[in-house]
């Protein structure tokens, strides 16, 4: 087993277990969406035009919601500075944390988002689609959070201060999005473009995401 | 094989902490790092591992792996101890050995040499200050590197494996290996070295 699969596993591994934080990220996805038609009221129309829009920011903050934790737990027990010790580049290491990150955190999370369009009054069919876009979208969530989480990593309440770093920096993936979620349920756009783009958006963050990360430890660690 | 540190200069926080350090270590020596609290021990291992940027000064490892850093053929054993508590004693070394690069062949006879064998199965939460500690030193069984740091490596030991530290490490010299130790107390090798940094 490569050293690269090796910290997948241990990092999935580790989520699974007590007090790993894995689920939880679907589960706050859930709650947050379950209580919109409460906010909002049981106006039919207006929740499947705006569906797509809360799903997508539901499914940007669960992405957040562990991610503070991402180098924390490492730095705290000094396993960090045996992780930056090993023959692989840091920059492989600190993507495959983020690989096992969206494997326990948004993976669930879009695999329940079909079923949420009953909240919603989407048909399923179309959750299909949004489930697609966010399974295209939200390695880009994961990857740009990275950076913010490695820059956060050795203050006591980084929480906060990763949203802050990140969200701004979410919006141009939030945009297409929701376009092409939205141009799957009513139309009369094509769901082509947005699409494309929001790959594009996650293809570029899973390059620029790790090195970032990986300059960002380095840099900090000194 | 040679460590050399030439002029070395370290900076934390904009202060320095020491310069002008000169030593130089080759295969089978021990190196034992004294001084008072602040004094820049921790620093110097950290900086001989790659974790510390270096100020000023050159250190270079002759003889070792031309394409590799100092601190990927290094082991370092630092303050804390790089355990997962949600993992078991035989998971959290495993993953270290994987990560770092060596069979698992070595596991069972790397938890020997440190008495945590029965214990591969228990979660590493329960274990002890010492047991922790023991559990990391197993990894410099596990994995083969030619130069180990270690940073008062005997805390939380007791006698018994204080000993056993201490044959592991002779063993490692005899075996052509290096040391840098930081300590404060006797660390059980006899033939060490010591370098004296800080104001006494």
């Amino acid at each position: 087993m490569t050293a690269f699969t090796a910290l997948v596993v241990r990092d999935m591994r580790l989520s699974i277990r007590v007090g790993g934080g894995a689920l939880m990220g679907a589960l706050f996805f859930l709650i947050v969406v379950t209580m919109m038609p409460f906010a909002l009221g049981p106006d039919m129309a207006l929740l499947s035009r705006i569906g797509p829009a809360i799903l997508w920011l539901g499914a940007l903050l669960a992405s957040l919601l562990a991610l503070d934790r991402l180098f924390a737990t490492d730095h705290d027990d000094g396993s960090l500075d045996l992780l930056m010790m090993g023959r692989m580049p840091l920059e492989l290491a600190v993507a495959a944390k983020a690989i096992a990150h969206w494997l326990t955190t948004a993976l669930p999370l879009i695999v329940i988002t079909p079923v949420l369009g009953l909240m919603l009054n989407v048909e399923l069919r179309a959750m299909g689609t949004v489930a697609l876009t966010l399974l295209a979208g939200t390695p880009a969530l994961t990857f740009i959070g990275l950076i913010g989480a490695a820059l956060s990593v050795a203050l006591r309440r980084g929480g906060l201060l990763l949203a802050v770093l990140v969200l701004p920096l979410t919006i141009p993936v939030l945009i297409f999005g929701v376009a092409a979620a939205n141009a799957a349920i009513v139309g009369p756009a094509p769901f082509g473009p947005p699409f494309t783009i929001l790959c594009a958006l996650s293809l570029a963050s899973l390059v620029l995401g790790p090195v970032a990360a990986a300059a960002a430890l380095r840099h900090g660690l000194e | 094989m040679q460590l050399k540190a030439d002029n070395l200069v370290c900076s934390r926080g904009g202060r320095e902490v020491f310069a002008g350090l000169n030593f130089s270590l080759s295969g089978g020596d021990a190196l034992v790092v004294t001084g008072r609290n602040g004094a820049g021990k921790s620093s110097l291992l950290r900086m001989i591992a790659g974790l510390v940027h270096i100020a000023g000064g050159r250190l270079e490892l002759d003889g070792g792996e031309a394409d590799a850093s100092i601190g990927e053929q290094s082991h370092y054993i630092g303050h804390q101890d790089s355990v997962k508590p949600s993992l078991t004693v035989g998971e959290n070394l495993k993953f270290w050995a994987r990560y770092l690069g060596a069979g698992e062949r070595t596991i069972d006879s790397a938890l020997q040499a440190v008495e945590l064998a029965p214990l591969a199965d228990l979660p590493a939460a329960y274990l002890s200050a010492g047991q922790r500690r023991r559990l990391s030193i197993a990894r410099l069984v596990a994995v083969p590197r030619p130069l180990w740091l270690l940073d008062e490596p005997t805390s939380a030991l007791d006698v018994p494996s204080q000993n056993r530290l201490a044959d592991l490490m002779r063993s490692h010299l005899a075996g052509g290996g290096m040391i840098v130790a930081a300590a404060h107390g006797p660390i059980g090798l006899e033939r060490a070295r010591e370098l004296k940094i800080g104001p006494s």
